[in-house]
């Protein structure tokens, strides 16, 4: 497991045998694509920004997520 | 064709609207087709992370093939969030850049912070978007905003949602005279005539939100303010007459009446 904090709050996702056997826990990491999944959020218009940074989408499929890192996954909403 | 261009794209409304404040999607579609607008404003947040995933996306409502979609920085306070929420924006809508900058200053009256939306626009133009920018109706804030690059200045002709109308018709007057950029009221119109009153001064176009949401019958003031654009803007082409302020002026024949005929025989019989 790994933790993120996903729109600032602090939620455990589990990292895909897979990736363990190959990575110490600690370097544990996990891919968009797969967080996406695990929150329901697959195929939605999303932007994601990972540490204050944009993750572009060429990016989704590279484990690139690991423990503690910030993450704001945001929609467009109705507004003036 | 007298059509609104912004950088560089030409739209034939000067109607900008707004997505928030209504009862549900229908009621959004509904407004923003009856206005005729083409560029509709957006805002970016968080997903619900409880979310039914299923719920309706408002992009599938209005979508971008369809609208120019206006991401916007409401809420925003500081530099960072307002430029960190536009390259999110980009993001979202696969490298769009026509942006509306707003940086707040104070909640409670939502008054935009010239010095930080200067430094953010300044920023965000350098990564190559194309920022309408909300502003006081300061006209020097207008001016600078225009020369470092912004794409449109968007006055506030009230404060945002107030429903206060044209508050200082002058400032908004001298920031058109002055400027090379085009100039949108943004904020505080409350009905049909003051979109009118500010085509009339010149203003290129009016983006409202507010105002049409929040009216009793949403759609059909929808409809109301896309005639009162088109009026205030046909009526700024046409010029209007001078004010006169003590001498009349008849718009019938001023000869030929029969007025005082029958005086006039009577003076002839004596």
């Amino acid at each position: 497991m790994i933790q993120l904090i996903v729109n600032g709050q602090p939620q455990r996702f589990p990292v895909s045998p897979a990736e363990t056997g190959t990575r110490d826990t600690d370097a544990a990491a996990l891919n968009v694509t797969q967080l996406l999944e695990h929150m329901g959020l697959q195929g939605k218009r999303i932007a994601i920004e990972r540490n204050g940074e944009i993750v572009p989408r060429s990016k989704f499929d590279q484990p690139i997520l690991a423990d503690g890192d910030q993450l704001e996954i945001v929609v467009a909403v109705g507004g003036g | 064709m007298d059509n609104l261009i912004i950088a560089g794209k030409a739209y034939s409304s000067r109607l900008l609207v707004g997505t928030g404040k209504y009862k549900d999607f229908d009621e959004t579609h509904a407004a923003v087709g009856a206005s005729g607008a083409e560029i509709i404003t957006v805002a970016i947040r968080r997903t619900n992370l409880g979310q039914n995933p299923d719920e309706p996306n408002l992009l599938d409502v209005l979508p971008p093939s369809r609208y120019t979609l206006l991401p916007n920085t409401a809420g925003c306070y500081t530099v960072d969030d307002a430029v960190r929420t536009l390259r999110l924006a980009r993001e979202l809508l696969d490298g769009h850049t026509l942006v509306k900058l707003e940086v707040l200053g104070d909640p409670k009256t939502l008054y935009p912070n010239m010095v930080e939306t200067l430094k953010a626009a300044e920023i965000l133009i350098k990564e190559g978007f194309h920022v309408m920018v909300y502003t006081s109706d300061d006209p020097i804030a207008a001016r600078q905003l225009e020369e470092i690059g912004c794409v449109a200045v968007m006055p506030l002709a009230s404060l945002i949602g107030s429903g206060m109308g044209i508050l200082n018709p002058w400032n908004l007057q001298i920031i058109i005279e002055n400027a090379n950029v085009p100039v949108i009221v943004d904020a505080g119109v409350g009905t049909a005539s003051d979109a009118a009153i500010a085509m009339e001064l010149g203003c290129d176009g009016v983006l409202m939100n507010t105002a049409i949401a929040a009216a009793r019958n949403p759609v059909l003031m929808a409809s109301a303010m896309k005639k009162a654009v088109e009026a205030g803007r046909e009526a700024y082409l046409a010029g209007r007459m001078a004010k006169k302020l003590y001498n009349a002026s008849p718009s019938s024949p001023v000869d030929g009446t029969i007025a005082g005929s029958l005086q006039q025989k009577d003076r002839d019989k004596s």
